[in-house]
C-alpha cells in the first residue's frame, strides 16, 4: 500500500543529483514516516564534546575486552573445584560474575552510549492505520467465508446421511486420539489393598502380618528408655525402605511427654473412641505428616506441647489429641497405637485409624 | 577462456539483488528498518522480560546437559563431603555433581535461577505499566490477556523448575503441590494419583515435571512471545502524550539505527546484571538443604517470590471446612485451586470489564497518566497491596522471627490486612491521584510558582507566579488546556535557568547564554538581601 504523505512530494529516486539521504527519506515517505529533526548533537564537527564521547566508547569496549579475557583466565586456570573450608575454589563464582558482569556492562553500555550520544537525535513521525480494513474489504471477506460455511452446511443439509455419519465417524476418531493422551495417565487412588491413601507402613499387611516396629532412620528399634522424658523422636515402620519416600506418609512423631502432661494427654485421648488406649505409658505418637498440606509438622514447643508446621504454620495440641489450635489446619494429626513387643521394642498396635495426611473429599 | 570479473565492492549488491528476486523482500524490509518507534522508559520494563527469557533458554540448555530428571535411589559419592554416603535421588545427584564438579556450573545454574526471577519480576512491573497507563484498552485487548497467560506460565515454568534439582525444600513444595491437587472437589485423589504415577512422591513426577519445564512450557512461551511481540509490531506501540502526538500517529525513532542500537545495549546490561548477580548472591543453595525426605523441613521454608503470594494466601485461609455429607472440600481448596484460578483468569478481562463500564469503544493509541484515571489506579492499587500482604504473609514466619513477633499476630495482621488494605489503598490512590490532577490545573491555570514573594503597598504578600500560556488585559493568565502530559512545575522547566554544563570536572565546552524573554533584562543576582524584619 502505497498512500503518500500529504505534505511531501514523490521524487524520482533514480535522479542522480540524489543524496543517499534523500533516498532514505523517499523511503520514508513512501512508509509515512516524516522525519521532523534529524540532527547532529554536536556543534560542528570534530567537536570537544564528541571527541570526549568516543573516546569514553572506545574506553567502554576496551573495559569489556580486558574484563572478557579475565573471565576466560578465571575460567580456565583459577582453582574451582570444590574444597572443604576457606579455600580459593570459593572465589570462583564470583569472579567469573564480576568479570563476565563488568564485560558485558561494558559492552553495554558503550553501545548505549554510542546510541545516545554520538548519532543524530532524531524525531520521526509515523502514520498509524487504525479501525479495520476499508469497509468493501471487510464486505468480500466476510461474503467469502460465507459462501464457504454455506457450500459446506448445505451440502449436508440436503445430504442428511452423511450429517450422521460425520457425526458418527468424527467423534470417535476425536476420542481415539484424545484416549491413549489421557488413559495412560489415569491412576486410581484406590486400587491397591491395603488401598494406600488409608494406610503408612505401619499397617501389619505390609510386615506378614505382624505388628511393625517403630525404627529410627537406620533401621534400629527403639525401647522406651531411648526417649527421654519431654523429649521427641522422628520414628518410621520398620519394615524394608521403612524410612524412604515410599512410605512417605509414615514418619512418626513419638513423643515421651512429662507425666502430668501425659496424664492429661490419656484423660482426653481415653475420652476419644478412636483414640482409645493409643498411648503407652508415658509416650504418644502422631503421624508427622500435616493434615493441611502435608508438610512435616516438626517443630515441638515442649513448654505449650504444640506442634507446629513449619510451611503454613498450623498448630496442634498434643495433649488433645493434637487438635488443630491455629492456623489453616482443619482436622487433627492422627494417632500411632503404641505398645511394646516381647523384647522390649515399640511396635504399632495397628496402623493408624484416622487418614494420614492432607485432606481429600472422599476420605471417611 | 575468458575469466568473468568478479568485483568485490558490487558482491553485496549483487547478493541483495539476487535474495530479492526470489524472496521480494525489499518493501518489507525497508518497512521494517524504516518502524518508528516511541520512546520512553516504561516501554523498556517488558523487554527484560524477553531479555531475561533468552538468558533461560541459553543457560537452561547448558543445564539439561548434565541433569538427569531420575528419581532412582543412588548413594552420593561426589565433591560435597558433608553429604557423601547419603542415598538421594539421581536427580539431586546430578543438581549437586553440575554445581561442584561441572567447571561453571554453578555459576550458570545461579544464572538460571535469577534470570527466572527476574523474568517473572519483569513480567509483573510490565504488567503494572501496562495496567496504570490504560495500554490494555482497544485494540491491544487479546494482548493483554496473552500477558497475563504469559504470567501463569512463567509461574507454571519456575515451580517445575525449582521442583526438578529435589532437594529438601522442593519436595516439600512438591508435597505441598499434591495436597492442592487432593484438596479439589470429586476427582482430588484421581488428578494427584494421575499425576504422582500412585501414591506421592511416585517415581514419575520429576521426569514428568522435567519435560513440562524443558519442553511443553517453554514452546509455549516461545509461542506466546512471539504472538505478544508480534501483535506489538503489527499493532504498533503506544506512546505517551505530548508535543505532536496524536492518536493517529507514532513519534519516536526508527527502528534503525540508533532505537535497535539501544536495545542491543541494554540486552546486554540485562546480561550483565544477570550475570553479576549470578555471581555475587547465592541462589537455591540445594547442597544445604539436602535430599528431599518426607519427614524433614526446616523453617523459613519459602518458595521463589512469586509463588509467596500463593503461600501467604494458604497461610491465611481460615481453617474453614465444608463437609457434604461423607464428603468434605478441605481449607487448602480456596486459596490455592479457587484463588489462583480467579487471580489468573478474572485480570485477562479486566479490558472488557472496563470497556463496559465506561461504554468507551473507541480505539487508544495515547497512553493515560495513572492521575488521569483515579479509578483505575485505585483498582490497580488494590490489586498491588493484596499481592503484597500475600506475599508478605507467604515469609510471615520470617518477620515474627527477625522482628520477635508473634507468628499468630503475624498472621491475624495478615488476615486483617489482606481484607482492609486493598480498599484502604483504593482510597489514598483515588485521593492522590484526584490531588495530582487538581494540582495540574492549578498551575496551567495560575502558572509555575516562581518562590519570589512581593509585598504589595498595602502590606499584603503575594506569590508571584510566571504564567505558562498567553496573559490577559490584566496580566493574568488564561487558563490552559490540561494535556495529558507532564506539566511544568519548576522554574527550571520553563527554561528559566542556564542549560547544564556538559563535562565532569571541567567544563568541554564553553556554556551557553541562559535564554532571555524578549522585553525583559537579563536577570541578574540582588548584590544585597534584606532580612525582612518586624519593621525595625
Amino acid at each position: 500500500m502505497t498512500t503518500v504523505h500529504d505534505d511531501q512530494e514523490a521524487v524520482d529516486v533514480h535522479d542522480p543529483r540524489l543524496t543517499r539521504f534523500d533516498i532514505v527519506k523517499e523511503g520514508t515517505r513512501r512508509d509515512e514516516i516524516e522525519i521532523v529533526t534529524y540532527e547532529s548533537q554536536f556543534h560542528g564537527k570534530d567537536s570537544k564534546a564528541e571527541k570526549r564521547i568516543a573516546r569514553n566508547i572506545a574506553l567502554l569496549f576496551i573495559i569489556a575486552g580486558i574484563a572478557g579475557f579475565a573471565f576466560l583466565a578465571f575460567y580456565i586456570w583459577w582453582p574451582w573445584q570444590f574444597e572443604l573450608g576457606d579455600a580459593l575454589s570459593d572465589y570462583y563464582t564470583p569472579l567469573l560474575g564480576i568479570t563476565l558482569g563488568i564485560s558485558l556492562f561494558g559492552v553495554g553500555f558503550a553501545i548505549l552510549a554510542w546510541a545516545k550520544k554520538l548519532l543524530p537525535h532524531e524525531v520521526s513521525i509515523q502514520r498509524r492505520h487504525d479501525g479495520g480494513s476499508p469497509s468493501d474489504e471487510q464486505l468480500i471477506t466476510g461474503q467469502t467465508m460465507l459462501y464457504v460455511g454455506e457450500e459446506l452446511a448445505q451440502g449436508v443439509q440436503r445430504r442428511p446421511l452423511l450429517k450422521g455419519a460425520i457425526a458418527l465417524g468424527l467423534a470417535p476418531i476425536g476420542l481415539a486420539a484424545a484416549a491413549p493422551l489421557i488413559g495412560g495417565l489415569i491412576q486410581n487412588p484406590h486400587r491397591d489393598d491395603p488401598p494406600m491413601m488409608f494406610s503408612t507402613g505401619f499397617n501389619p499387611a505390609f510386615n506378614d502380618d505382624k505388628m511393625v516396629r517403630l525404627t529410627r532412620e537406620d533401621g534400629t528399634p527403639i525401647r522406651p528408655d531411648d526417649v527421654s522424658t519431654g523429649g521427641q523422636m522422628t520414628v518410621f515402620p520398620g519394615i524394608p525402605g521403612g524410612a524412604t519416600n515410599e512410605w512417605a506418609d509414615s514418619p512418626t512423631l513419638l513423643i515421651h511427654l512429662r507425666p502430668d502432661d501425659a496424664q492429661l494427654a490419656r484423660a482426653n485421648a481415653d475420652a476419644d473412641p478412636r483414640n482409645k488406649g493409643s498411648m503407652w505409658g508415658d509416650y504418644i505418637a502422631y503421624s508427622k505428616i500435616c493434615t493441611h498440606a502435608g508438610c512435616p509438622a516438626s517443630l515441638y514447643e515442649q513448654q505449650t506441647n504444640r506442634l507446629l508446621c513449619p510451611c503454613h504454620q498450623s498448630q496442634f495440641l498434643i495433649t488433645r489429641n493434637a487438635q488443630p489450635i491455629f492456623g489453616p489446619a482443619t482436622r487433627r494429626l492422627p494417632m500411632l497405637p503404641l505398645t511394646v513387643d516381647s523384647e522390649g521394642f515399640f511396635v504399632a498396635a495397628r496402623d493408624y485409624k484416622d487418614t494420614v495426611g492432607p485432606d481429600f473429599w472422599e476420605r471417611p | 577462456m575468458k575469466r568473468r570479473k568478479v568485483d568485490l565492492a558490487q558482491a553485496p549488491a549483487v547478493f541483495a539483488k539476487g535474495v530479492d528476486e526470489r524472496y521480494r523482500a525489499a518493501t518489507p524490509l525497508r518497512g521494517i528498518l524504516n518502524k518508528v518507534f516511541p520512546d520512553h522508559w516504561s516501554f523498556l520494563l517488558g523487554e527484560i522480560a524477553l531479555f531475561s527469557f533468552i538468558i533461560l533458554l541459553l543457560t537452561g540448555t547448558f543445564l539439561t546437559l548434565f541433569f538427569d530428571p531420575s528419581m532412582k535411589e543412588v548413594t552420593y559419592q561426589g565433591a560435597y563431603p558433608a553429604l557423601r554416603g547419603v542415598p538421594m535421588s539421581a536427580a539431586y545427584e546430578s543438581s549437586l555433581r553440575l554445581s561442584f564438579e561441572v567447571r561453571g556450573g554453578l555459576f550458570l545454574r545461579q544464572m538460571h535461577h535469577w534470570a527466572a526471577l527476574l523474568f517473572v519480576a519483569a513480567i509483573v512491573v510490565h504488567m503494572a505499566r501496562i495496567f496504570f497507563t490504560g495500554a490494555f484498552r482497544k485494540p491491544r485487548e487479546a494482548n493483554w490477556a496473552i500477558g497475563i497467560l504469559l504470567f501463569l506460565l512463567g509461574f507454571l515454568a519456575g515451580f517445575t523448575g525449582y521442583s526438578l534439582p529435589d532437594d529438601g525444600l522442593s519436595g516439600t513444595g512438591l508435597r505441598i503441590a499434591s495436597a492442592i491437587m487432593l484438596s479439589i472437589p470429586v476427582a482430588g485423589s484421581w488428578i494427584s494419583a494421575s499425576v504422582f504415577g500412585g501414591e506421592f512422591p511416585g517415581h514419575l513426577i520429576i521426569g514428568r515435571f522435567y519435560i513440562l519445564h524443558v519442553l511443553l512450557i517453554p514452546a509455549a512461551l516461545v509461542a506466546l512471545i512471539t504472538i505478544h511481540v508480534a501483535l506489538v509490531f503489527v499493532q504498533k506501540h503506544t506512546q505517551w502524550p505530548g508535543p505532536m502526538r496524536t492518536n493517529t500517529n507514532v513519534v519516536g525513532e526508527r527502528m534503525f539505527p540508533r532505537y535497535a542500537l539501544k536495545q542491543g545495549g541494554f540486552f546486554m546490561a540485562v546480561f550483565g546484571t544477570v550475570a553479576l548477580m549470578a555471581g555475587l548472591f547465592q541462589i537455591n543453595p540445594i547442597w544445604l538443604f539436602g535430599p528431599y525426605r518426607a519427614s524433614e523441613v526446616s523453617s523459613a521454608s519459602q518458595p521463589d517470590w512469586y509463588v509467596m503470594f500463593m503461600d501467604g494466601l494458604v497461610r491465611l485461609m481460615p481453617n474453614w471446612q465444608i463437609y457434604i455429607g461423607n464428603y468434605s472440600i478441605p481449607p487448602l481448596f480456596w486459596p490455592a485451586v479457587v484463588g489462583l484460578g480467579a487471580l489468573t483468569t478474572v485480570p485477562m478481562f479486566y479490558p472488557w470489564i472496563e470497556s463496559r463500564r465506561t461504554k468507551d469503544k473507541s480505539v487508544h493509541n495515547l497512553l493515560q497518566r495513572p492521575r488521569d484515571n483515579p479509578e483505575r489506579t485505585g483498582i490497580g492499587a488494590m490489586a498491588f497491596t493484596f499481592f503484597l500482604v500475600a506475599t508478605l504473609s507467604g515469609g510471615n514466619d520470617v518477620i515474627a522471627d527477625k522482628f520477635h513477633i508473634s507468628l499468630n499476630a503475624m498472621t491475624w495482621a495478615g488476615r486483617i490486612g489482606l481484607l482492609i488494605g486493598p480498599p484502604l489503598a483504593y482510597f489514598l490512590a483515588v485521593r492522590i491521584a484526584l490531588g495530582l490532577q487538581q494540582h495540574d490545573r492549578e498551575v496551567l491555570a495560575h502558572g509555575v510558582e516562581t518562590g519570589i514573594i512581593r509585598r504589595l503597598p498595602n502590606g499584603q504578600f503575594i506569590e508571584v507566579h510566571q504564567p505558562l500560556g498567553p496573559v490577559d488585559d490584566h496580566g493574568h493568565p488564561i487558563p490552559l488546556e490540561y494535556g495529558g502530559w507532564v506539566v511544568p512545575k519548576k522554574m527550571n522547566r520553563v527554561g528559566a535557568l542556564a542549560p547544564a554544563i556538559k563535562g565532569f570536572f571541567f567544563p568541554v565546552e564553553k556554556p551557553a547564554e541562559a535564554p532571555v524573554s524578549p522585553g525583559l533584562p537579563p536577570v541578574t543576582p540582588a548584590q544585597e538581601r534584606e532580612e525582612i524584619t518586624s519593621g525595625r
